[in-house]
């Protein structure tokens, strides 16, 4: 690993001053992640900022019904906290669908927004990455791709991103809190990655200087009745080839009175399934109408050499997820 | 900054490490508690697991100094009915995971017990630690002997 300067910030205002001196420093979470990625000299920063002593790990409940969650909540308390098991219980599931116990006790919501995808050829560096080195060229789009993207892709990158709890707080239409010196903004969650387009090496909105200081979850009772499904090569500690996180509503007449639905393992950011949502809303809550808001959504996929079955698989995992929201309700 | 000081099994010491050595090898190389084992050096295996103020992580992925003054215990400051639990049930071949298991085995039951909800939680409402709960909250450690039968009766026995 590169050398680098390891300092431990004293407050949150220190913690930004230091950084916008130092445009090379990253803030430290967890290091679930920017440990490993340095030791493979795939990030070289020159300043550790280390802000987990910072107090930004609280749960609060807000006074509307929804909660604040602060950027240094460790994942396995989140995934615990009974507000998000009892309310928001999809991404409680997606949370612990995710990694490993050891590495969600140590991993924090800012950072688990910012990890790195997982591409193969991300982590190798004798491959052409545009993301490592922009205009070197994309290995995986003819190569071993099965775990890559078939949404929101460019020529430039095919890389998924690899977070289920983004998967979760992008149906729940969560709210990112970022500050710098400069100020403080909300940026909503399904805003905050980049799609790749010419830029393939930037993957958020959130600028060098800034930090996460919060994620916002507005108050959405139609989340109480979710689900997250995650389909993967092996039974636990997996990344998703496919993800789904739905929330249901279906009125006394049977027709959908509110649906939420989003992708994971299949988009180059965590996907909010919008078109399928838009045609399901009103609709009779049939399995047929759930493989037609499906397959409209995966109309724009464009599959690679190794990874067409994703269209399939999603298709099937949307409906199979839909289907046991719904004969729950109707069955309550 | 100055040389972290690290609290291991209730003692104090001075680790004379650089601010990018992990908090294994400030373990294993530079305090010689080489009980914690180092497997992939990368989070996936687990045979570094050690408990920081009671709570498992992997020691690989945690930079020594981001841990001054927490309360780390590793394998050596371990006195545990799992350990026995291990022998009786053949929990081991090789014995390289077995630190890693003992303490996050240990970790897993502290969250068990805390009511923490796991994958195989239905309904996210934890009830008894079945067969199938043991297996999900221990998949961050592999066995490469396959021992995995006998990790999982030791495990369910200490539990019930």
């Amino acid at each position: 690993m590169k050398t680098f300067t390891y300092l431990r910030a004293a407050d949150v205002d220190a913690a930004l001053q230091r950084i916008a001196a130092e445009p090379g420093a990253r803030f430290l979470g967890g290091g679930t992640n920017l440990v490993d990625l340095m030791r493979e000299g795939i990030e070289a920063p020159a300043t550790l900022i280390d802000i987990t002593r910072l107090p930004l790990d609280g749960i609060e409940e807000l006074p509307d019904g929804g909660l604040r969650i602060g950027a240094l909540v460790r994942n396995s308390d989140l995934a615990a906290h009974p507000v998000v098991r009892g309310r928001y219980p999809f991404l409680s599931q997606a949370i612990l669908l995710g990694a490993t116990g050891q590495i969600r006790n140590m991993a924090t919501v800012g950072g688990n927004l910012l990890q790195r995808t997982r591409c193969l050829y991300f982590y190798d560096e004798a491959s052409a990455c545009n993301k490592r080195e922009p205009g070197a060229g994309c290995a995986a789009r003819d190569g071993f791709n099965r775990g890559n993207a078939i949404l929101g892709t460019s020529g430039a990158r095919v890389a998924t991103h690899p977070s289920d709890m983004a998967v979760a707080l992008a149906a729940i239409d969560a709210v990112v809190e970022v500050r710098s010196s400069r100020g403080t903004r909300q940026i909503p969650l399904t805003d905050f990655h980049r799609l790749p387009g010419t830029t393939p090496h930037l993957e958020s909105h959130l600028e060098p200087d800034e930090l996460i200081t919060a994620v916002e979850l507005p108050p959405l009772p139609v989340a109480a009745h979710s689900h997250y499904r995650k389909v993967r090569d092996r039974a636990s500690y997996a990344f998703a080839l496919v993800s789904v996180a739905a929330a249901l509503d279906v009125g006394a007449d049977g027709r959908i009175a509110d649906v939420r639905l989003a992708l994971g393992g299949v988009a180059t950011k965590p996907w909010r399934a919008r078109t399928a949502e838009q045609l399901l809303l009103g609709t009779a809550a049939t399995e047929e109408r759930f493989a037609t808001a499906a397959a409209a959504e995966l109309a724009a996929g464009v599959p690679l050499s190794g990874n067409a079955f994703k269209i399939d698989l999603v298709c099937r995992t949307v409906v199979a997820v839909l289907r046991k929201l719904a004969t729950e309700r109707s069955g309550s | 900054m100055p040389e972290p000081r690290l609290r291991i099994n209730g003692e104090d010491h001075e680790a004379d490490v650089s601010p990018q050595v992990s908090l294994l090898d400030a373990l294993r190389e530079h305090l010689w508690l080489t009980g914690t084992k180092k497997g992939c050096d990368q989070g996936a295996c687990g045979a570094c697991t050690v408990l920081v103020d009671g709570r498992r992580i992997v020691s690989c992925l945690a930079l020594a100094v981001q841990y001054e003054g927490r309360e780390i215990t590793t394998i050596e400051g371990v006195d545990h009915p799992l350990q026995e639990a291990f022998v009786r049930h053949d929990g081991l071949q090789c014995g390289y995971c077995t630190p890693g298991q003992i303490c996050s085995a240990i970790g897993m039951l502290g969250e068990y017990a805390a009511g923490a909800p796991s994958a195989a939680t239905e309904g996210l409402a934890p009830g008894s630690l079945t067969p199938a709960e043991i297996r999900e909250r221990m998949s961050g450690n592999i066995c490469r002997c396959g021992a995995y039968n006998g990790i999982a009766e030791a495990i369910q026995e200490v539990a019930s």
